[in-house]
């Protein structure tokens, strides 16, 4: 099934997007994903191909498009590409560089947005901190004003990309405590001070390598602010709206996947002198896959096409993430049960989607977060 | 220079074909570019083009045409956003085409736009014919080169020099134009097309471009003309007649055996190998 929005330009850009992925990610993809990242060749090879820059203005070096074609892309990059790790490395340029494009200069969109669109650069987002993570308007890292320059000090933890990022675009506290006192700064790669302190092991998203960020008086000159000083906060708020949808949407193509998985396994494997698909137990649980995937689908794609016309639904991007993360959960759980034995074994796709999955009430705001902001915006 | 490039839409050759009451069943079918035809494309792309600097070449057009019912403009399409300028296609149902047929219309096509070159794939996927390309040449009275594994367009754009990839080794010829071109796989490989433009130490990307959002969104604005086989004054009706359909037998599951005598004895009296 695709989304209701789709429309024969959709069709193309995935044909597109599937035959890079197929040829250039799939056969590597178990791999990739057991060395816990992909080679960075791939970056441009994904630029060359025009995925890296699709949903970014031609201006700033992109392909176009809007969040529709995010969407879309991404869904076929992790279809075909099956490496939910590999899909979601290359993409972490779609959360760090949309505050640049929005809030950036002129001379900051050609030296940073340009170059990652490009796949010269790699660009990663660090808000989380190890002191905690949801709770933006309490982050300590600490950037204070000397000449032309800020001497940040403090930390970051569960940066995608960060082990290898060029330049990660970071929240500091700039003044006083709460959200008024944040702004936006992008290090980059050899300021002095700056350090990858560790490599993370995860639960899934094996081939996105993930990063504890280290800043120990990194000086990073002041033409590095995004947007205006202590005024971030709003910004990232904005920002948080279409990663929330895009990982609503992850959530659906990783289902989509699973479920293919299942339907293919369970009509070629024999049990008790007939096909998986013989029995009734199996068929149903096939059928209770696909509604699931069906409505998550219909409310990400619906949120989805609001945004793009230009509605206010950081409440309803809460719903569609929470919607599809659950059902995702139920999905990528029935299908393991429908492997059986295999669905456990570490060379079966779908446990490691299972693993996967796991991120996704976590990540880009908790569950709990999302029922916050619906709580809000529903007024009790 | 213009090079005209007919294109013919096949069943996903990567999906399974399925076969229902003694015919394929197409219903529901992923239709796709036939590869070859994609690898035509590109080559018409890349004669004609500085690839380096990924600029046209002044006064160069590219025309893609196809036979075949509506949904067969999306073929057209896919070959407009990679970079063809403008479509045909011919309304015809698949099952009245068959090659002769389709060359009596590629001939009347041909008279009207006057291309310099035909660049066609090979064969099709699907029917793995071969024969568009050779009778298209025989009707026309033009040279041809068939398989092309390399081509480069001479300075003067009067001639094109083919290799052809043949048993003992690579064949060169040289035809003039207007003149009819098949290609194969190779031909898509980073140094396979010259035109003395691009400069010689340029490497395409391995395979057919990719089209970009850009190119997609475009390719709707381009023109694409849709005519009838009568339009052409074609009468033609099939020669060619479908027997039956039937796919191969289910290969028996793989044996281990003892040793090299029942492998020898196996091979001469189950599998009549030896």
């Amino acid at each position: 099934m695709t989304y209701l929005f789709e429309t024969d330009e959709h069709a193309a850009l995935r044909a597109q997007v599937r035959r890079f992925a197929a040829s250039a990610i799939a056969p590597h993809s178990a791999a990739w994903e057991e060395d816990e990242e992909f080679p960075a060749a791939l970056y441009p090879a994904a630029a060359a191909a025009g995925v890296l820059g699709i949903g970014f203005p031609e201006a700033h070096g992109g392909s176009g498009g809007d969040l529709g074609h995010i969407l879309v892309a991404s869904e076929e990059l992790i279809l075909a590409g099956r490496s939910v790790g590999t899909a979601v490395g290359l993409g972490s340029l779609g959360i760090a560089l949309p505050l640049i494009v929005r809030f950036g200069t002129d001379e900051q969109k050609a030296r940073f947005v340009a170059p990652t669109l490009g796949g010269e650069r790699i660009s990663a987002l660090a808000i989380t901190e190890p002191g905690g993570g949801s709770d933006v308007a309490s982050l300590t890292t600490r950037a204070v004003k000397d000449g032309d320059h800020y001497v940040v000090t403090g930390a970051k933890t569960f940066i995608t990309s960060g082990t290898r990022a060029d330049l990660v675009v970071t929240a500091v506290r700039t003044g006083g405590p709460g959200h008024g006192g944040v702004s936006m700064l992008v290090i980059e790669k050899g300021t002095p001070g700056f350090e990858v302190s560790k490599k993370l092991k995860k639960t899934g998203w094996w081939a996105s390598d993930t990063a504890e960020l280290t800043f120990d008086e990194a000086r990073v000159p002041i033409a590095n602010r995004i947007g205006p000083e202590n005024g971030a906060f709003p910004m990232i708020m904005m920002n948080f709206v279409g990663e929330r949808l895009a990982l609503a949407g992850q959530c659906v193509a990783i289902a989509e996947l699973c479920y293919r998985e299942s339907i293919a396994y369970a009509k070629d494997r024999t049990a008790f002198g007939k096909r998986l698909t013989g029995f009734q137990v199996t068929r149903h649980k096939l059928a209770d896959m696909a509604t699931r995937l069906a409505a998550a689908r219909a409310l990400t794609g619906e949120v989805c096409a609001r945004a793009m016309r230009g509605q206010m639904v950081a409440a309803q991007a809460a719903m569609a993430k929470n919607a599809a993360t659950d059902m995702l959960a139920f999905v990528a759980d029935a299908a393991v049960q429908i492997f059986g034995g295999a669905g456990y074994m570490r060379e079966t796709l779908v446990e490691r989607l299972y693993r996967d999955a796991r991120l996704y009430p976590i990540g880009g705001g908790t569950r709990e977060i999302m029922n916050e902001i619906i709580s809000k915006a529903e007024g009790y | 220079m213009k090079i005209l490039v007919p294109i013919k839409r096949v069943p996903d050759p990567a999906l399974k074909t399925k076969v229902k009451d003694g015919a394929i069943d197409l219903t529901g079918a992923n239709w796709v570019v036939n590869p070859f035809d994609e690898y035509a494309v590109e080559t018409a792309l890349r004669l004609l083009e500085n690839g380096e600097a990924g600029a046209r070449v002044a006064g160069a057009e590219i025309v893609v045409v196809t036979i075949g019912p509506e949904d067969a403009a999306q073929q057209l399409r896919s070959a407009l956003a990679t970079g063809a300028d403008r479509a045909i296609r011919v309304d015809a149902e698949d099952k009245a085409l068959d090659a002769g047929v389709v060359v009596a219309a590629l001939v009347q096509i041909i008279a009207a736009e006057k291309p310099d070159l035909v660049i066609l794939g090979k064969q099709a996927v699907d029917g793995d014919a071969n024969q568009v390309g050779q009778m298209l040449a025989g009707k026309l009275g033009w040279a041809q080169a068939t398989f092309a594994a390399s081509v480069e367009l001479a300075a003067d754009q009067k001639s094109v020099l083919v290799g052809r990839e043949v048993d003992a080794g690579v064949e060169y010829k040289r035809i003039g134009t207007p003149g009819i071109l098949t290609v194969d796989l190779r031909i898509v490989s980073p140094h396979s097309v010259k035109n003395n433009v691009t400069p010689a130490t340029f490497a395409y990307p391995d395979g057919p471009r990719y089209a970009s959002l850009k190119g997609i969104m475009a390719a709707k604005k381009k023109p694409m003309d849709v005519k009838k086989l009568s339009d052409y004054g074609v009468t033609t009706t099939p020669v060619t007649r479908e027997v039956g359909i039937e796919l191969p037998a289910a290969r028996a599951a793989g044996q281990i055996v003892a040793d090299i005598p029942t492998l020898v004895k196996k091979l001469a009296d189950e599998a009549k190998a030896i």
